[in-house]
C-alpha cells in the first residue's frame, strides 16, 4: 500500500510535467505566430507610440525569455491575462461561461454511460445474432458521422421543422438567471440543453458501448460464468450478477478519458447550438484574435485531459488490484 | 526493399480477403477516389459558378433536372460542390494519415526496439501528446497560422501519430521476442536491418490500418475546422459546404437538400476506414474472431 501512495505520487508528478510541457508549447505557438499578437487590439488609427506603450503594457517589449517566466508565475498563480475582446480578465470571462460547460458535458455523460452499459449488454447478449450486427453498425454511425453535423440535423427537424427545441443559446431570448441554482431549476434552462446534450451523447456513445460489450464477451469466457450457468441460473442473472458487474470496472474508468474528450468534443457542438460554453468561446477567440483568452481556454482544457487520463490511471488501479502502476507502462 | 513491399502487399491482401468488411471499406475508398480524380467530367458546373436564367439569379433552388441537388443561395450548384468536396477531403485524409503512419510507426518500432531510456523518452512524448486536446490545438494552430488545408495537415500531422506509436510499440515488443528475430540477431544483422527488414514487415500491415483509421479522423476535422470558419475560403469542402449552408440559413428554410449529401459523404468515408480498422481489432485480438 505504501508503494502504491508512492507510484501515486510519482504519476502526479509526471502529470503536473505533462501539464508545464503543454503550457510550454502554447505559450511558443502564440509567441512565434506570423504578425503582432495585438494586431486585434491595435485600432490603425493608434500612433507608434501608443503602440509602444501596448506593447510594454502586455509586457511584450521584453525579451522572450523573460515572458516566459512572467507567463509561468501568472498561470501558477491562475492569473491569465486580460481578454483583448471583453476587456475584462481572462478568469472572469471563463468562470462566467465554464458552468455551462460543466452541466452540457455531464448530462451528456450520463445519457451516454447509461445508454451505452446497457446497449452494450444487450449486444453481449445477442452475440452472433442479426441484431448485433446491427447495433455495431449503427454504433460506427455515430462515431463516422460528423457531431456538427448530427447537431445540424437535430435542430433542422426539432427545431425548425417542428418547433419542437429551441434553436440556441442556453436561455429564450431576454431571460436572465440570477444564479446557477436558478438556471438549473429553470425548466427553460432544460429546453435549451436537450438537444446540444443529446448531439454531445451520441458522439461519446460508441466507447462505452463497444467497451462494455467487448468486456461483457472476455468475462463470459471466464470459467466462474461458465459454472454459474452450469448450476442452471437463468440467462438474465448470469448476464446481469455475473458478467456485467465486472464488465462494468473498466467502463467507469473510460468515463474519465470520456470527460475529456467531451471537453474537445464541447467545441463544435457549442458553436452549431450557440451554446454559451468554453468550447465557444475559444473558437470565438481565436476567430477575433484574441490571444489571451484562447491561450487560457486552451490551457483550462488541456488541464481537464491530462487530469482525467490521471485519474484514469489511478481509479483503474485501485479498482482492479491486479493491475499495478508500475504494470501499466 | 523489396522484400518489404512483397511481404507487406502479401499480409494486406490475405487481409482483405478475409474479411468482408474491410473489403467494402476499400471498395468506398476506391468510389471516392475515383470520383475525386474525375471530379470535372462528372460535375456538370463549376461548382463556384452562380447561375441565373436570363435576368433571374438561381437562388435556393430545390433539387431538379438542371441542379440534381438544388443551388446554395448564392445560386452555386450543389452537386458540382459535392463532386469536388471529395478532392479536398482525400487530399487532406490521404496526406494526414500518410504522416501519420510514417512519424507513428518510426517512433513505436524505435521505442519497442530498443526499450530502455530510449524507450520512455519516446512513450512520454506520446503521453504528452495524450494530453493535448485534438480539435482545440488543430483549431488554435490553424486559427493562427492561417487557413490552409496544409496547416489543417500539419496540425493534425502534430498529435494523430500517438495511437499509431503506442499500438505499433506493443507490437515490436512481442514481434522482436520471437525465434526468427534472435537467428536474425546470431547471424550478425545490424540492428537497422533488424528493425526495418525483420520487423517493419510484420507490423507495416497494422500502420497500415491505423492509417486507414487516421484517413477518417482527418476528414472528421477538416470538416469540423472547415465548419468553424477556419477552412481555406477559396477550396470547396465538403466542411465548407457545411459551414455555407448553417451561416446561409438552410437549417431554417429545411433545405435538406443543401446540408444532408455533404454529411453522407464524410460518414460514408470515415466510415470506410473503420471498416478497414475493424479488422484490425481481430488481428490485435484473435479470440474476437470466435463472436
Amino acid at each position: 500500500m505504501q508503494n502504491k501512495w508512492k507510484v501515486i505520487a510519482e504519476r502526479f508528478g509526471q502529470m503536473l510535467i505533462t501539464l508545464w510541457i503543454i503550457a510550454t508549447i502554447l505559450f511558443f505557438i502564440f509567441r512565434l505566430m506570423p504578425g503582432n499578437p495585438l494586431v486585434a487590439y491595435i485600432d490603425p488609427t493608434f500612433t507608434e507610440e501608443q503602440q509602444q506603450a501596448l506593447m510594454q503594457q502586455f509586457g511584450l517589449d521584453k525579451p522572450l525569455h523573460v515572458q516566459y517566466f512572467v507567463f509561468l508565475k501568472n498561470l501558477v498563480q491562475g492569473e491569465l491575462g486580460d481578454s483583448f475582446f471583453f476587456r475584462d480578465s481572462v478568469t472572469n470571462v471563463i468562470a462566467k461561461v465554464l458552468p455551462n460547460t460543466l452541466y452540457l458535458m455531464i448530462f451528456a455523460l450520463i445519457i451516454a454511460y447509461t445508454i451505452g452499459i446497457l446497449g452494450g449488454i444487450l449486444l453481449a447478449w445477442h452475440r452472433g445474432e442479426k441484431i448485433e450486427t446491427l447495433g455495431i453498425i449503427l454504433t460506427l454511425f455515430t462515431r463516422a458521422a460528423p457531431q456538427f453535423w448530427v447537431g445540424m440535423i437535430l435542430l433542422a427537424v426539432f427545431s425548425f421543422q417542428f418547433n419542437i427545441f429551441p434553436s440556441g443559446g442556453a436561455s429564450a431570448a431576454g431571460q436572465v438567471f440570477n444564479s446557477e441554482f436558478d438556471k438549473l431549476t429553470s425548466i427553460s434552462f432544460y429546453y435549451h440543453l436537450f438537444l446540444p446534450a443529446l448531439t454531445l451523447s451520441i458522439y461519446l456513445l460508441g466507447l462505452p458501448l463497444l467497451l462494455m460489450r467487448s468486456n461483457m464477451l472476455d468475462i463470459m469466457n471466464e470459467a466462474y460464468v461458465d459454472m454459474a450457468k452450469m448450476r442452471g441460473l437463468g440467462k438474465f442473472r448470469v448476464m446481469f450478477k455475473y458478467a456485467a458487474r465486472n464488465a462494468f470496472l473498466p467502463v467507469v474508468t473510460a468515463m474519465a478519458v470520456g470527460v475529456g474528450y467531451a471537453m474537445g468534443g464541447n467545441v463544435i457542438i457549442e458553436t452549431v447550438f450557440s451554446w454559451p460554453g468554453l468550447g465557444r468561446l475559444l473558437v470565438k477567440a481565436v476567430s477575433t484574435s484574441d490571444y489571451p483568452l484562447a491561450q487560457g481556454a486552451f490551457i483550462l482544457i488541456a488541464a481537464v485531459m491530462v487530469f482525467m487520463n490521471f485519474m484514469a490511471d489511478i481509479i483503474y488501479s485501485l479498482l482492479d488490484p491486479r493491475v499495478t502502476l508500475e504494470s501499466r507502462r | 526493399m523489396k522484400r518489404i513491399i512483397i511481404n507487406t502487399f502479401k499480409n494486406i491482401n490475405t487481409f482483405l480477403k478475409n474479411d468482408k468488411f474491410a473489403m467494402v471499406g476499400v471498395m468506398i475508398y476506391i468510389f471516392f477516389t475515383l470520383i475525386a480524380i474525375f471530379a470535372p467530367v462528372i460535375a456538370p458546373y463549376d461548382p463556384h459558378e452562380m447561375h441565373r436564367e436570363g435576368a433571374k439569379f438561381m437562388f435556393n433552388q430545390p433539387p431538379s433536372q438542371k441542379f440534381w441537388l438544388g443551388t446554395t443561395n448564392m445560386g452555386r450548384d450543389l452537386f458540382s460542390q459535392l463532386v469536388y468536396g471529395a478532392r479536398p477531403a482525400l487530399m487532406v485524409g490521404f496526406s494526414a494519415a500518410f504522416f501519420v503512419v510514417i512519424v507513428g510507426t518510426l517512433v513505436g518500432l524505435i521505442a519497442g526496439y530498443y526499450r530502455g531510456k530510449v524507450d520512455s523518452i519516446l512513450m512520454r512524448i506520446t503521453d504528452i501528446a495524450f494530453g493535448i486536446p485534438f480539435t482545440p490545438f488543430v483549431i488554435v494552430l490553424v486559427g493562427f497560422l492561417g487557413p490552409s488545408i496544409w496547416n489543417i495537415v500539419v496540425a493534425m500531422a502534430l498529435l494523430l501519430w500517438r495511437d499509431t506509436a503506442r499500438v505499433i510499440r506493443a507490437q515490436v515488443l512481442t514481434v522482436r521476442e520471437r525465434s526468427f528475430i534472435e537467428g536474425a540477431r546470431v547471424s550478425g544483422a545490424s540492428d537497422l536491418r533488424i528493425i526495418f527488414i525483420y520487423i517493419a514487415p510484420n507490423i507495416l500491415p497494422l500502420s497500415f490500418l491505423y492509417g486507414s483509421l487516421a484517413v477518417g479522423w482527418a476528414i472528421l476535422t477538416e470538416a469540423a475546422v472547415s465548419f468553424l470558419g477556419f477552412g481555406d475560403p477559396q477550396i470547396i469542402s465538403w466542411g465548407y459546404m457545411l459551414n455555407d449552408a448553417y451561416v446561409s440559413q438552410a437549417l431554417s428554410r429545411g433545405a435538406y437538400y443543401w446540408f444532408v449529401p455533404p454529411g453522407i459523404c464524410i460518414m460514408l468515408v470515415v466510415m470506410a476506414g473503420f471498416y478497414i480498422g475493424r479488422g484490425s481489432e481481430e488481428i490485435l485480438h484473435p479470440r474476437l474472431k470466435k463472436y
